[in-house]
């Protein structure tokens, strides 16, 4: 691994709140996450993963420390340059979902492709790419109320794929879907790192889903207590 | 990007029919108050001009007396030499008629009528724009030597002989018996509620001697050939007036000169100013619904938080977000100015045909409304929008 990595922090602390109150969240985080790596952040609820996942994705600001992505110092973006760099270069899953509910599913695709100015035709026909990729061609006409919990998510990963992003963010994709579901989605995420080389970070407190990626990182009470990469080199 | 959000709003518009109605009900309100008064306020000016014409174009009319606020103070009445010093020595009359009127009462067989009887000259129907109907008017001997003849207004031909000719017939005015010998055309209703056509015209020198019994003369009809000349014309009269009656420079006229088209510049300023009064009124009802607007796009910024969070996070800007809900507003509002206009425009030609006034459309007034319900929404949707903007996407994206 010679490139420079996509991303990369060093020393990110996030601290909420003030004085006696304050709570570091994130305690001094170093990670570098490379071109086609799958991954997987574990750890228990309040050990700083999710609060790293919405920095990683641009979302939040590190209180301190710095963030590269791509070699830009994301630190010294502005709220909408940020936003613009997600609309380029992130896509995101969510555990709930977020699709917009009364909007179908080629609607919702689209979403991503009208922010970025790109004309109807070429919207229609990127849609419908995602949702083959995804296995759900013949359900581009409903809305998102109308598809059970496992399709909704597939529409979702179809959303972070339809602007060719650089990375994927997937924050506990398989949180509200049972078993059977949970292993067709993270296959689904599996064939797309492999085929397409799409950079994967993905956030999960279950070991047989983080089992999917290349990569395991573990946080513990704000910092990184393991990291499979490191631990084989 | 803005063509996209504008369906996005005419979406959410008709996902939420019932809300957008009410909440637009006060723009439609408003828009369509302001239309409807401003259209019957143009109606209203247009009949009663057109009534103010219909008295006779460049008409000027003297009377004696003199108006102080709330009185009208006496003074002696004009005499026939007065208008005759007129005729002579003003350029620019088409006619001088001068008039006495009374109430008298005519009868004709076993029909009576109380009417007004005008006693004057042939110059009045000119003055009047005031054509003969049937019959004739008077003849030149018959204006000189005060003969007993008369001529019928509409409604006294109507009670005295119903279906029969009148012409030729005898009638008896008060104990002046006369031949009637035209009748007028008939002229209507003066926007007063006067009845117009409710007099009998003989020649002055008959109803000054058989009637009156003195030569006074208590109106002078005049009319100006030339529209532009009217203020001239009218100052010499005033002037030759003061003269002939002795008013003492620096004194008050004991006269009045009246124009016409002075009496329609101010019946014009006073329903303007009327006008403009109940529009604005009804535009405080915009007001109103603006707030309103404001209060249902708050409202839906807060249910759609998740939404704004997911669109945060895929890649929107503030001035994205700000756009999506400023237009919402904007469609909102100028959806409800247009229906405001129809409502307007329909419920002032109903009005307008119900109260016989002239249907105005005045298409700049319908022009301003439509900015100004798109204005309403710009200002109160502003707010809601910026405040929808600056949402933080985690936040949002956490919110239920």
């Amino acid at each position: 691994m010679t490139a420079a990595p996509l991303i990369q922090l060093r020393n990110v602390t996030k601290i909420y709140g003030t004085g006696e109150a304050a709570v570091a969240a994130l305690a001094g985080i170093d990670l570098d996450i490379h071109d086609g790596e799958f991954v997987a952040v574990m750890g228990p609820s309040g050990s700083g993963k999710s609060t790293a996942m919405n920095i990683l994705g641009c979302l939040d600001t590190p209180t301190g420390g710095s963030y590269h992505f791509r070699g830009a110092d994301v630190g010294s973006l502005t709220r909408d340059q940020r936003a613009l760099l997600r609309r380029y270069y992130i896509g995101f899953v969510f555990q709930g979902f977020n699709l917009l509910k009364r909007t179908t599913a080629q609607e919702n695709l689209e979403l991503p492709l009208v922010y970025r100015g790109v004309p109807k035709a070429e919207r229609r026909a990127k849609a419908q790419q995602a949702l083959e990729q995804v296995g759900l061609a013949d359900r581009g006409h409903h809305t998102a109320s109308e598809l059970s919990g496992g399709q909704q998510q597939r529409v979702a990963i179809a959303r972070a794929l339809v602007s060719e992003p650089l990375v994927m963010f997937a924050d506990e994709p398989t949180g509200n879907l049972d078993t059977a579901k949970s292993h067709e989605i993270m296959a689904l995420l599996k064939s797309l790192n492999e085929t397409r080389h799409l950079t994967i970070v993905l956030v999960t407190h279950e070991e047989d889903i983080a089992k999917y990626a290349n990569r395991q990182v573990r946080f513990r009470d704000g910092y990184i207590e393991s990291d499979s990469a490191k631990a084989v080199a | 990007m803005i063509a996209n959000a504008f369906l996005l709003a005419l979406r959410e518009i008709r996902n939420n029919l019932l809300r957008a109605g009410l909440t637009t009900l006060g723009i439609v309100i408003g828009v369509g108050a302001v239309i409807a008064m401003v259209t019957l306020g143009s109606g209203a000016t247009k009949r009663v001009t057109a009534d103010i014409a219909s008295m006779g174009r460049n008409l000027l009319i003297a009377v004696p007396g003199q108006r102080r606020p709330g009185t009208l103070v006496a003074a002696p009445n004009f005499q026939v030499d007065d208008t005759m010093a007129i005729h002579r020595d003003i350029a620019g009359l088409a006619a001088v008629a001068p008039a006495v009127s009374r109430s008298a009462v005519a009868v004709a067989g076993n029909h009576n009528r109380t009417t007004q009887v005008t006693g004057t000259t042939n110059d009045f129907f000119t003055a009047r724009e005031w054509p003969i109907m049937f019959g004739r008017n008077f003849s030149l001997a018959e204006d000189r030597s005060g003969k007993s003849v008369c001529i019928l207004g509409e409604t006294v031909r109507h009670e005295l002989f119903g279906a029969q000719d009148p012409i030729g017939s005898r009638i008896r005015v008060d104990k002046v018996s006369c031949d009637v010998v035209g009748v007028l055309s008939p002229k209507g209703q003066s926007t007063f509620g006067q009845d117009q056509d409710d007099l009998l015209v003989m020649p002055l020198k008959t109803v000054q001697r058989r009637l009156a019994g003195n030569t006074d003369v208590n109106m002078i009809w005049m009319s100006v050939s030339r529209a532009s000349e009217t203020p001239r014309v009218k100052a010499d009269v005033e002037r030759l007036l003061r003269e002939r009656r002795h008013v003492a420079a620096g004194a008050a006229d004991d006269f009045q000169v009246s124009d016409m088209q002075e009496v329609t510049r101010m019946v014009e300023t006073t329903t303007g100013i009327l006008t403009a009064f109940l529009s604005a009124v009804a535009a405080v009802s915009l007001l109103v619904g603006g707030i309103g607007i404001m209060n249902v796009m708050l409202v839906s910024v807060t249910e759609r938080t998740r939404e704004i969070g997911i669109r945060l996070a895929i890649g929107a800007r503030e001035r994205d977000v700000l756009l999506q809900f400023l237009i919402e507003a904007v469609v909102m509002s100028a959806l409800g100015g247009v229906l405001g206009i129809i409502l307007g425009l329909a419920g002032s030609a109903a009005a307008a045909s119900a109260l016989k006034l002239p249907f105005v459309l005045r298409p700049e007034i319908v022009a301003l409304a439509v900015a100004f319900s798109a204005g309403v929404g710009v200002a109160f949707g502003y707010f809601p929008a910026r405040r929808a903007a600056r949402l933080d996407p985690i936040e949002a994206l956490r919110h239920e």
